[in-house]
């Protein structure tokens, strides 16, 4: 098997690429929707409800086959990273939206109350007091959220991106050795994941002590 | 007095200029004003002015309107009908006028409500800097000030949730007062602490009120009031029923539901046993 690691490497850098590139897009969309959700902006929200709706209960599979073959017929030529990346962004943010959105409402009403009755704007309220706060609470569901949409990667190879999930039929197809692949293809996905569940949870630790002290 | 307040409203430099020569102006004018959820009206045909200086203590049972009526003065709660206006400025006519206003009148919560992210520094020093500008030494010159005023200079670095519950409201009086406002609005600052606790909260807003602070007061403490109060409002049924000096209150009240109201705080001697 040892003559296949470097394919398998060049692989998860791959995913890891296109996945962190387009979680990145998720949390800048999903946190945009959530403000926009939280400050009840008329028909923005509702648009912005509709998006989160919308690509929450689709299948990120299905998406990414309506922008790689949907979007050139409009015109727009893309190519598969470009697409695996914006389709993650997409679909992620609809996530990231949510979690975020909980975490707005989980922060206790009267500290917006307490900095508007300090003299503070709605926005600033937002910004020193609240969104600090939401972060925090919104953490778990945030690593959550980035952890699938890692594993959510797998479904790439559908647009001819060759991530592990490729890289792994490829092999199978070629050599039949179903067992040793599918090993391989288990390892270099803990081997990504694990340091970031760890991650996420230290850091949480942290972030709740910084900011709640429990 | 309405007569010489409109015309101080016209001017704003009048009013300043009133505000040192007379201390007998007008701060807080409330006319009429009506609250309502939907169908529920909740206050009704309220009128009160508050002269600067002036401490108004409102008592009434739970459920009366009290803490409904001090968030309508800083339009934390908006009104269906009259007026509110504080230093000549009426509250809620402009959005844009909404945050300068609101800067002048301070307001503290039954449940302290500070900011848990931040140190208590940062908490005083917050709207300070953010709302009005001021820069970071200055405005943490003022917040120690503010502190050692309320007893807890020690504690400028501590987060809040390393204080006791008085500790926590005597920082929330303290940011409230960063940003100097002209009117403070207390509302059961006590009823959420400690009876240990009380204490050392209700003599820091009697300190205020030596020092002449304008202050409109919600508290179930009776004693509190009759220390404290200029003169005491007594709410029921979403509206006052009565008003007067403390003294008078607490001794001779008119109102036969003020009457009952005050009768709850009094227990009669049950003895089981002699001697």
């Amino acid at each position: 098997m040892a003559e296949y690691l470097p394919l398998y490497k060049d692989a998860a850098l791959l995913t890891l690429g296109i996945g962190w590139a387009g979680i990145a897009g998720a949390i800048v969309i999903g946190l945009a929707v959530a403000l926009v959700v939280h400050f009840r902006i008329p028909v923005a929200k509702q648009i912005c409800q509709a998006y989160v709706e919308l690509f929450r209960n689709t299948p990120l599979l299905i998406q990414l086959f309506f922008f790689y073959f949907g979007l050139p017929r409009f015109g727009f030529s893309i190519t598969p990273q470009f697409c695996g990346a914006f389709g993650l962004a997409l679909h992620g943010g609809a996530y990231m939206a949510e979690s975020f959105r909980s975490g707005f409402e989980s922060v206790d009403r009267i500290q917006r109350e307490t900095s508007l009755a300090l003299g503070l704007t709605p926005l600033q309220a937002v910004r020193y007091v609240i969104l600090p706060q939401a972060v925090t609470l919104a953490f778990p569901s945030f690593v959550a959220n980035v952890i699938f949409l890692l594993k959510e990667t797998s479904v790439f190879s559908a647009i001819s991106l060759m991530d592990l999930m490729f890289v792994t039929k490829d092999l199978m197809g070629l050599y039949y050795r179903t067992t040793e692949c599918l090993t391989m293809l288990v390892l270099f996905y803990l081997v990504i994941l694990v340091p970031v569940s760890v991650a996420g949870s230290v850091i949480e630790r942290r972030l709740r002590y910084g900011s709640f002290g429990n | 007095m309405a007569d010489t307040n409109t015309a101080a409203a016209e001017n704003a430099d009048t009013v300043v200029k009133n505000a040192e020569t007379n201390a007998a102006e007008a701060l807080l004018e409330v006319e009429h004003l009506h609250k309502a959820y939907g169908e529920k009206v909740v206050l009704e045909d309220i009128s009160l002015t508050v002269k600067r200086g002036e401490v108004v203590v409102i008592i009434g049972p739970s459920g009366c309107g009290k803490s409904t009526f001090l968030r309508c003065l800083n339009a934390l709660e908006p009104i269906q009908g009259g007026s509110v206006r504080v230093a000549g400025v009426e509250v809620g006519a402009d959005k844009r006028q909404l945050v300068a206003l609101r800067q002048k009148v301070g307001m503290v919560f039954q449940s302290y409500d500070l900011f848990p992210h931040m140190t208590v520094l940062d908490n005083i020093t917050l709207a300070p800097m953010k709302a009005r500008g001021v820069g970071r030494a200055e405005a943490e010159a003022q917040a120690r000030a503010l502190l050692e005023r309320v007893g807890l200079s020690d504690k400028a670095d501590s987060f809040p949730r390393m204080l006791s519950g008085g500790q926590k409201q005597r920082v929330a009086i303290a940011r409230a007062l960063a940003m100097e406002p002209e009117l403070l609005l207390l509302d059961e600052v006590t009823a959420a602490l400690d009876p240990e606790m009380v204490r050392e909260v209700l003599d820091v807003i009697l300190d205020l009120a030596r020092e002449g602070k304008t202050m409109v007061i919600v508290t179930h403490e009776m004693q509190f009031a009759r220390a404290v109060a200029d003169r005491v409002l007594f709410f029921d049924g979403g509206g006052i029923v009565e008003q007067d000096i403390p003294e008078r209150f607490f001794a001779h009240p008119q109102t036969e539901r003020a009457q009952r109201f005050l009768h709850t705080f009094e227990f009669d001697a049950v003895r089981t046993h002699e001697g």
